[in-house]
């Protein structure tokens, strides 16, 4: 083997790629219970999707509501106001389940859904997104309501004598002075979803590389016998990520701040 | 330019009730705080809608309730310089500046922008965020926003009141160039007979919701109406024009009609037309010619009337070349000089009380 010339035959064999990787690093032996395998790599995958697709997803949904309740005067507004706030306060279980009873392929919703759009949650890593979205709503809304409360309407009547419309007015001085509140809200929104657990098993289970994320892949662990290390292991990314998200949104608050503050 | 406008509306247990029409130039909405002023810009803005009302600029209707007539705010294309600026925090000054250009229809020119920054003195303030100026400078910004979106009218409500004298004096300049150079119409809401003596072309006085009087700004500001004015503000307005410098004493000579003032002449160029307003209490009243005074002004004329104000206060009109000029003195002193109607006398006024 020493006589072959090096760049044309890699050293495919099992056992000349383990002795290289010792010779390297003699070290890594001792860290390789933290090498995530293949399956817990697609629960961490799966887990950043979901969260990601739940996060802006809802987005829209979640400045419109925040903003018909910051500024509008209608019957049933508390009505409104109860309904976005239930996932908070119901037990998450309960929500998977009514998610489950209504956008199930046999639900009332699910079944119109599938029918017309072909669309389908159930069982399926876009249901773990909507029990996602549904269960950081609230957060979400809570936090681009005060933001959008605490803006100086007189701004927008000065908007408004300029020549913006309406509509204007909302994308050119409503939204870029709510989006301390907006980022906030999106990070929190994640941070739920990273981290929900009850209302998505019940929905849509817990199905490896379609609906297991990374809080149910970390149960599963440990409902095993031994499990524990890959548990640990989990646990780590989890409060990785979760720590990211934190900076990040440290760092951008701090941006807006000063852009808004300094010269 | 006409602009006609109407407005009865009930607020809480206050009840507005007024209508003016203002032509060309700066008309100036006057009265006391509380008197209604801004409420009526703000109905003429379309930022309120009155029970019943009309606004009617050179014959296009902005808003009859009657005919149930409503254009909203940015339809009007009415620039509203508010008693605070206003600027979006968000945004920088050149970008506050370019709001309104990017709305308004007729998008104006970079050569416009150009003017507009050179005009209100703003050029090194473009990178700026609105917080890092002071309230003169955002004020100035917000006055050359409203500028660029093109407006027909410009609706001005008390954009002075917040600053101080200093700052004040720092802006009066640069809106004495608007009127001159813009060319636009303008509505100017103020308490102050300084600010109104200086910039108006016509005075439409508030009282309590209503209109007490409408005119030129040396009839009704020298009008006895003084339940509407400031009693220490109150005084003769008299037009005239900048008959010569002194730069080097640093004094104007204006001519009113047949009579000749020495004024401080804080950057007034010669031919120009001012508008001087003398504080009656700033009048002193001499019946033979005194010797020896430091005030420049010692003006000849015959006194024209003479009226109790209450208080022990006397007010004194002197013809003087074709001037009517108040003072404002004790009634004491008034039994003590032995004052008759027809009576020769002197107006002494100290040119320092002139300051503009």
């Amino acid at each position: 083997m020493a006589f072959c010339t090096p760049s044309y035959y890699p050293e495919t064999t099992a056992e000349g790629s383990r002795h290289r990787a010792a010779a390297i690093a003699p070290q890594g032996m001792a860290l390789d219970w933290l090498a995530l395998s293949e399956e817990e790599w697609t629960a961490v995958r799966l887990s950043l999707k979901v969260a990601s697709a739940a996060m802006i997803c809802s987005l829209p949904f979640g400045i419109f509501i925040a903003y018909v309740l910051a500024r509008g005067r209608f019957w049933g507004k508390s009505l409104l106001n109860g309904l976005v706030h239930l996932p908070l306060i119901l037990p998450p279980v309960v929500t998977g389940f009514l998610l489950l009873v209504s956008f199930g392929r046999r639900g009332p919703i699910g079944a119109f859904l599938y029918e017309w759009f072909g669309i389908s949650f159930s069982f399926r890593w876009t249901g773990a997104a909507l029990a996602c979205a549904i269960m950081g709503f609230p957060l979400m809304v809570r936090s681009i309501r005060l933001s959008i409360e605490a803006i100086d309407r007189k701004l927008e009547e000065a908007a408004g004598t300029l020549g913006a419309s309406p509509g204007w007015v909302f994308v050119s001085v409503t939204l870029p002075l709510a989006l301390p509140g907006i980022i906030a809200g999106m990070i929190l929104s994640f941070a739920k979803a990273m981290g929900e657990f009850g209302a998505t098993i019940t929905f849509v289970s817990n199905i490896p590389g379609e609906t297991q994320t990374l809080s149910a892949a970390i149960y599963t662990f440990t409902q095993v016998p031994g499990g524990d290390a890959g548990a640990m292991r989990l646990t780590l990314v989890a409060i990785a990520i979760s720590f990211g998200a934190l900076l990040a949104s440290e760092a951008l608050a701090q941006m807006i701040g000063r852009r808004g503050r300094q010269p | 330019m006409t602009l006609t406008v109407e407005a009865r509306q009930h607020l809480g247990g206050f009840r507005l009730d007024a209508s003016f029409t203002a032509e060309h130039g700066v008309t100036a909405v006057f009265g006391r705080s509380g008197s209604g002023k801004t409420s009526l810009m703000r109905v003429i803005a379309g930022l309120s809608r009155p029970d019943e009302g009309r606004v009617v600029l050179d014959g296009d209707v902005l808003l009859d309730t009657g005919q149930n007539i409503f254009v909203r705010p940015y339809r009007r294309r009415f620039g509203y310089v508010f008693q605070e600026a206003r600027l979006f925090p968000h945004l920088s000054v050149r970008s506050n500046l370019a709001y309104g250009q990017w709305f308004s229809r007729h998008r104006s020119r970079r050569d416009e922008f150009d003017r507009v920054v050179e005009m209100l003195g703003i050029a090194p303030l473009l990178d700026r965020q609105p917080d890092a100026l002071s309230g003169g400078e955002q004020q100035r910004v917000a006055i050359g926003r409203a500028l660029l979106s093109a407006p027909r009218l410009l609706l001005m409500d008390e954009p002075l009141a917040a600053l101080d004298e200093e700052r004040k004096a720092e802006i009066l300049p640069y809106l004495e160039r608007l009127r001159d150079e813009a060319g636009i119409p303008i509505v100017y809401v103020s308490h102050s007979v300084a600010e109104v003596a200086r910039l108006a072309d016509q005075v439409v006085l508030m009282q309590e919701g209503q209109v007490a009087a409408v005119g030129d700004p040396g009839q009704v500001l020298a009008g006895r109406r003084a339940s509407a004015l400031d009693r220490r503000e109150a005084g003769s307005v008299l037009s005239g024009r900048v008959e010569s410098v002194d730069a080097v004493n640093g004094l104007a000579t204006v001519r009113l009609r047949d009579l000749c003032l020495l004024v401080p002449d804080a950057g007034l160029a010669q031919g120009a037309a001012v508008r001087l307003h003398i504080p009656e209490r700033d009048v002193i009243i001499a019946t033979t010619e005194p010797v020896g005074l430091s005030a420049l002004n010692i003006l000849p004329g015959t006194i024209h009337a003479i009226e109790t104000d209450g208080d022990g206060a006397v007010l004194v009109s002197l013809a003087c070349g074709g001037n009517i000029i108040a003072s404002r003195i004790t009634s004491f002193s008034a039994t003590r000089l032995e004052l008759q109607v027809g009576q020769a006398a002197f107006a002494v006024i100290k040119s320092v009380a002139l300051q503009r």
